[in-house]
């Protein structure tokens, strides 16, 4: 039931997207997931549920793993925002490719970019990242293809390949 | 020396899929497109008075359609065309569910549909609704089966006859793709064209049912499958419902039209699996084996018939198990209620069947004190066996094998399953096994009258492009048949093509379903390939060059080979006897549970698999089938609850609609067990069904093991489990 928020006046935003300046006007309450895959044309950024159950519109906010049809647009504006297409996510994308973990694909985009925060959290706490951390860093992001073996595999595969995933 | 065959290829949807830039439904931009919503009955059951729209809305601003102005003077029939013309696209007068579609608006953008919706008021007179299907009169289908004489073995009073009976009941479970149904219809072109695109299955159930609802031919009906965010059946039939709605919207409107349901839509309203009744009667020797065996299964189909004969005869069919018996009686039945319409789920009725055979077979163990791994090896038909239908199992005939395997990966066989044992502190693990099979293709003459086809097609670069109906949903459809052509061309992977699943280029290669893409059209697929192979003839040279001068000199590239039945297969449909199946993939699950006592929670630790596909042509896709369809199975064992209250599904958002997350899987230890089938192709089964019959049984069994008490109800909810335990202690 989106558009009840929709009806404020459009505010001017200014924020970074997957590194790119991006300006542009959306009611405040507009959700950060409407405006990345309608405004931007960022359309990678899954919606599944549009009630922050299923976890297949995660994106980074600052580093930060939220879920974008959670998330009005205002509280963004000046925050970088990375989606699935951000090109730093290649080795990750890649492991997952390698280990099966995308087969339908629906969940995929929030799940690499959610392995992208564990991995970066694990870094920052000096944690070494181990399966349980993969799980439950991954709990909240629902995938009803793989039994999430290979999902995991996959995240474990990036965070122990070295460089920067 | 195979090169693509039991070798894994990067899927060649997975690039784009890891990316985001593989475009699914809602993810298409189509200019001036509007945007379609549905009006829907707010009751399970009554007459639709009227229809009553608020006159301050302003109409013209959207697009109206109900069954009086959709259908008559524009052509098309008011029917959902699938199996039965017993359900209307929009209900005219009688509601017989909640959520029946009434009316379709469509508008310019979101507020305006939302307050369209909000603007229509559907008057139902009540009329009194039938949720119990014991009580139920309408009978969508009966099956009966009969083997030998069961009456006889119950009749004979006699010391060494075991007589044992339970009643299983299975809820109903959700499918829960993670990408709800959705679909974009673009009106009649100057041709008299319509287009469709969708998130689906079947492209050629929606074309069909697309044809008779607007009074077209089906050639001039198109449909285009987008990337599809998972199936499991649910979006094997409901896809030709949205993509109805959305052409006749877009029809009245003259516009595109998107119907992308949102989750909630999608989870009130969607088809889901048949909930289930087996009683079972059975007869076993003293040393265990199984002399008689007397099955009544029950089905609820909800408001119309859809899929639900062929459901049951799939139940029916894999009621007795994967075990010998001579005297076997199964009798089926599925009623109309006034349930939203069940359908298509991953297993097709037989989870339903092979819950209760299983559980059967667990309490028969205990009683006659036999090891539960002993009881299932004294029975398990085995190739020479001839089973309830009268088929004799001739090829691929994997069943001692995935005992045997099971027994080596998890130790079943020498667990001491439910003996006491003292438990130390407030949780109890446990150990059960289920064993089961799952026969592959179409029932009986299916395939036969399916006549599945596939093209394929030399491109003047000398690459091979493959036109099939089959759909890619995730379980690796385009993975398989890139590896199937490659090998049997005796070419690269990249000099394979694979055309998009649009009516209007591929043939129909029958429904994405049944666990018969990879057996049934990768055998077409394969066959197709090898008369092109042969017609360029081999050669030192590189395949593409040696295509294009075929084609220089005038060749026919293009080569569409239709199925054909293995030799020997018949199936008499009226007595239920024959060739069930073309052939059957067996499976062994064992399960190790933790069981809190303070709360019952079960906590599902550990789960190991053996699976006789015939032949894994891509091990990483099977796995991934394996791990899927059992966590499936795992989550409707004890955490997938789906209910209904006066017709309406409990749990229609995903904050109440349960499946297992990373933290509630179990980890999974898989055994492929090869027993190639020799008219597979490369001596490939199905395997997308199988691994959701034996993961509850198996639960039920481990939890049976570490409690003691004989769940047979799914799902087993720490609810119903302490219900069982307060029962055991007054």
């Amino acid at each position: 039931m989106k558009p009840v928020f929709e009806e404020a006046a459009p505010v001017e935003l200014t924020l970074r997207v997957n590194g790119a300046t991006r300006t542009l006007r959306a009611p405040p309450l507009r959700r950060l997931l409407d405006v990345l895959r309608e405004d931007l044309a960022l359309t990678g950024t899954k919606e599944g549920c549009g009630e922050g159950e299923c976890g297949a519109c995660t994106v980074l906010v600052d580093g930060e793993a939220v879920l974008s049809c959670l998330v009005p647009v205002c509280q963004v504006s000046g925050t970088e925002v990375s989606t699935v297409e951000s090109t730093g996510l290649a080795s990750i994308q890649q492991s997952f490719l390698a280990e099966g973990g995308a087969q339908c694909g629906i969940c995929t985009p929030g799940m690499i970019v959610m392995t992208k925060a564990w991995i970066d959290a694990c870094r920052r706490d000096g944690v070494a990242p181990d399966e349980d951390g993969a799980r439950l860093a991954l709990a909240g992001n629902l995938c009803r293809c793989t039994g999430y073996g290979a999902i995991v595999a996959a995240a474990l595969a990036s965070a122990r390949g070295g460089g920067a995933p | 020396m195979q090169r693509f065959i039991g070798r894994d290829q990067v899927r060649p949807d997975g690039p784009a899929k890891v990316s985001g830039r593989a475009v699914y439904v809602a993810d298409l931009r189509v200019p001036g497109a509007w945007v379609g919503g549905t009006v829907r009955s707010d009751v399970a059951r009554g007459v639709l008075l009227r229809l009553e729209r608020d006159p301050a809305f302003d109409w013209s601003r959207v697009a109206f359609v109900t069954a009086a102005d959709a259908f008559g003077a524009q052509g098309g029939d008011n029917v959902q065309a699938l199996i039965v013309d017993d359900q209307p696209v929009l209900a005219e007068r009688d509601v017989n569910h909640w959520g029946e579609p009434l009316a379709l608006v469509a508008a310019p953008d979101r507020a305006t549909l939302e307050a369209a919706l909000a603007a229509v008021k559907p008057v139902i007179e009540p009329q009194p609704a039938q949720f119990d299907p014991e009580l139920a009169t309408v009978v969508f289908k009966t099956i009966r089966i009969v083997k030998g004489d069961v009456d006889g073995v119950f009749r004979v009073p006699s010391s060494r006859v075991h007589v044992f009976e339970g009643t299983y009941r299975t809820d109903s479970q959700e499918q829960l793709y993670i990408e709800p149904q959705g679909c974009i219809a673009w009106p009649a072109d100057a041709d008299g064209s319509v287009t469709v695109k969708g998130s689906l299955q079947c492209p050629h159930y929606v074309r069909k049912a697309l044809a008779r609802c607007l009074g077209i031919a089906q050639e001039k009906a198109r449909v285009v499958q987008m990337e599809t965010g998972g199936g499991f059946g649910g979006k094997e039939e409901y896809p030709s419902v949205v993509a109805c709605h959305a052409a006749l919207l877009a029809r009245a409107c003259g516009r595109p039209v998107s119907l992308l349901y949102e989750r909630h839509e999608d989870l009130a309203v969607t088809p889901k699996r048949h909930p289930g009744r087996v009683r079972i009667r059975a007869a076993f020797a003293t040393r265990g084996e199984l002399l008689a065996l007397d099955v009544d299964v029950l089905f609820d189909g909800g408001a119309y018939t859809t899929l639900s004969p062929v459901v049951l005869s799939r139940g029916c069919l894999h009621a007795s198990g994967p075990y010998r018996c001579a005297n076997v009686r199964v009798h089926g039945r599925v009623v109309a209620t006034n349930h939203v319409p069940y359908g298509a789920f991953r297993g097709f009725g037989a989870p339903q069947t092979c819950f209760a055979i299983e559980r059967l077979m667990d309490r028969a163990a205990r009683e006659l004190e036999i090891h539960p791994f002993a009881l299932r090896r004294i029975n398990a038909l085995v190739a020479g066996d001839t089973t309830a239908t009268g088929q004799l199992l001739e090829h691929s005939v994997g069943s001692m094998q995935v005992l045997d395997a099971i027994a080596r990966s998890s130790g079943i066989d020498r667990h001491a399953w439910c003996v006491p044992r003292a438990t130390t502190g407030s949780k109890a693990r446990g150990l059960g096994l289920s064993f089961f099979f799952h026969g592959a293709g179409f029932t009986g003459s299916g395939e036969e009258m399916l006549k599945g086809r596939v093209r394929v097609d030399l491109l003047a670069d000398g690459r091979v492009e493959v036109l099939a109906g089959s759909t890619e949903i995730g379980q690796g459809t385009n993975a398989l048949f890139t590896a199937i052509a490659a090998e049997a061309l005796g070419v690269e992977t990249a000099d394979i093509v694979l055309a998009t699943p649009d009516t209007a280029r591929v043939p129909d290669s029958g429904p994405t379903v049944a666990s018969r893409t990879c057996m049934v059209v990768g055998g077409v697929l394969a066959r197709a390939c090898r008369i092109l192979r042969e017609r360029v003839g081999d050669g030192p040279e590189p395949w593409r060059e040696r295509a294009r001068r075929f084609l220089a000199q005038g060749g026919d590239g293009t080569a569409t080979v239709t199925y054909e039945s293995p030799p020997g297969l018949a199936w008499d449909d009226t007595r239920y006897q024959g060739d069930a199946y073309p052939v059957f993939g067996w499976a062994a699950d064992v399960a190790e549970v933790e069981v809190d006592l303070d709360t019952c929670e079960v906590q599902v630790l550990r789960f190991w698999t053996a699976v006789d596909v015939g032949r894994a042509l891509q091990p990483k896709l099977v796995d991934g089938q394996i791990q899927g369809g059992s966590l499936q199975a795992v989550g409707w064992a004890h955490r997938e609850v789906v209910t209904t209250r006066a017709g309406r599904f409990e749990q229609d958002r995903l904050a109440t609609c349960i499946i297992p997350t990373t933290l509630d899987a179990p980890r999974f230890d898989v055994t492929l067990v090869e027993v190639p089938y020799p008219h597979g192709p490369f001596g490939a089964k199905g395997v997308g069904e199988l691994p959701m019959d034996g993961g509850a049984p198996a639960v039920l069994s481990a939890i049976e093991d570490a409690i003691g008490v004989h769940a047979d109800h799914l799902p087993a909810t720490p609810e119903r489990l302490l219900a069982l335990l307060e029962a055991r202690c007054p």
